[in-house]
């Protein structure tokens, strides 16, 4: 077939109808604390792994609660856990246990 | 006797003439409705304590019942004010030593938002309605059925230079936590989405509860306002915004939609500065005479201020300014 160069984009847009919110329900049923997140951005900021890569979790962990999970694992195998991120989120998240806990769940995404 | 006029037989008015009686001055409460209370008669309960608003009302109508020089006069607008005299819509006049303004707000119509469809759709309301639907015992949707998702949506009419009102309206943030917590308990098995710009937490209690919100109830808040609603055919509604913590579009479709209604200026206002040469804010609403040692004083002598009229405020702020401007009338009583 001739490739005359077109292609159709995936929408971009997160379809909570769609997405499988099953994951993201056990996630925040393990470690309610989660929904406490208010983006404030520290966990980033202070991100030594966010500081030499992409990675960034507080978005991550904010997409896998809206049945993202493409790609969070790998992302949050960035993380070296070294737990700065615990140490200044103010609404007291045991943000490690969550990276744990998302590999945990999410291993096979 | 000193004679003092309170105009609006809200939570305000009411307040500040059980404590002009206390002093012994003679009080004339106008309410422009059949029935004292305003806005507060159409609401279930007050966060963050639950209490609920009825409580509130029968507490000050207690204070007011069988006052000897009280006069209160329902079904009464005041069309001028002046600090000697009020005119009434019924065209009688009445002295008095000094005034006082209690006017409060007007709801904003969520028709004006027509992008939300409120009016148009069944299943959107506002939170005004839902506070009804929860006295009333009967929080359903239109065919009866019972809401598996419901979206909270924050700043209707407020921070929207779009329907001209720029400012905050304080209560509407506490107020959608409360709700989403009440729908909860009501509906254990739906889930709750709080559409937000800023979350604007600023009493005692209030951050409490909102991280009880997230983390007992399981509300998911998400920063983004939602730019549009239409219907789906299968009765729901889909709604789209920005989940700009992910920055990516977000859409669903939901049973129900709550507006989280901000408060307007009253139009009436603006009579108020031509008739009685007062100040408003840009905002429309009334400006007091100093925002920190004269905020429930006017620009003019022995007219005063109490509750929503200069601002939005919540019942205990009221209540308390309530107290004020009776304090500071029968200060300037006593001056005269």
């Amino acid at each position: 077939m001739v490739n005359f160069g077109f292609s159709i984009s995936r929408p971009r847009a997160i379809d909570i109808d769609r997405n499988n919110l099953r994951k993201s329900n056990e996630i925040i049923g393990e470690m309610p604390e989660l929904q406490a997140c208010i983006g404030c951005g520290s966990c980033t900021a202070s991100c030594t792994a966010g500081n030499l890569t992409e990675f960034n979790f507080r978005k991550v962990h904010t997409l896998v609660r809206r049945g993202e999970y493409q790609g969070a694992y790998e992302e949050m195998n960035k993380c070296m856990l070294c737990g700065k991120c615990r140490l200044v989120c103010p609404r007291g998240i045991n943000t490690r246990g969550i990276v744990m806990l998302i590999k945990r769940k999410l291993g096979d995404f | 006797m000193k004679h003092v006029i309170v105009i609006g037989g809200g939570v305000a008015g009411m307040q500040c003439a059980s404590e002009l009686l206390k002093e012994g001055v003679k009080v004339t409460l106008l309410e422009k409705e059949q029935n004292t209370g305003g806005k507060l008669r159409n609401w279930y309960k007050l966060f963050p304590t639950y209490t609920p608003a009825e409580e509130v009302l029968s507490a000050l109508r207690h204070k007011l019942t069988g006052a000897k020089n009280l006069t209160i006069k329902t079904g009464s607008e005041a069309t001028a004010i002046t600090p000697k005299k009020v005119t009434l819509s019924s065209g009688e006049e009445l002295d008095c030593d000094a005034a006082v303004i209690a006017t409060g707000f007007t709801l904003f119509d969520a028709r004006i938002k027509e992008e939300y469809g409120y009016g148009i759709y069944d299943n959107v309301i506002t939170s005004a309605d839902l506070e009804q639907m929860f006295t009333r015992g009967e929080v359903r949707l239109k065919n009866g059925g019972k809401p598996k998702r419901i979206a909270i949506l924050h700043c209707v009419g407020s921070r929207d230079e779009k329907v001209c009102q720029r400012h905050c309206s304080k209560v509407c943030c506490v107020t959608g936590v409360k709700q989403a917590i009440e729908l909860k308990h009501l509906f254990p098995e739906a889930t709750v989405f709080n559409f937000y710009m800023d979350i604007r937490m600023f009493g005692p209690g209030y951050e409490e509860m909102y991280r009880e919100a997230q983390t007992q109830y399981n509300v998911h808040f998400v920063r983004g306002r939602i730019s549009e609603v239409s219907p789906t055919f299968d009765d729901k509604l889909q709604i789209k915004a920005e989940d700009t913590l992910t920055g990516r579009p977000l859409k669903m479709g939901v049973d129900m939609l709550v507006l989280l209604v901000g408060m307007k200026a009253n139009d009436l206002n603006s009579d108020l500065v031509e008739k009685s040469f007062l100040k408003q804010q840009p905002s429309g609403f009334m400006q007091p005479r100093n925002s920190f040692l004269g905020n429930v004083e006017s620009n003019v002598g022995g007219i005063f201020y109490a509750g929503a009229v200069t601002a939005p405020k919540n019942v205990g702020e009221s209540l308390n300014e309530g107290t004020a401007a009776a304090r500071a009338a029968i200060e300037w009583l006593a001056r005269k």
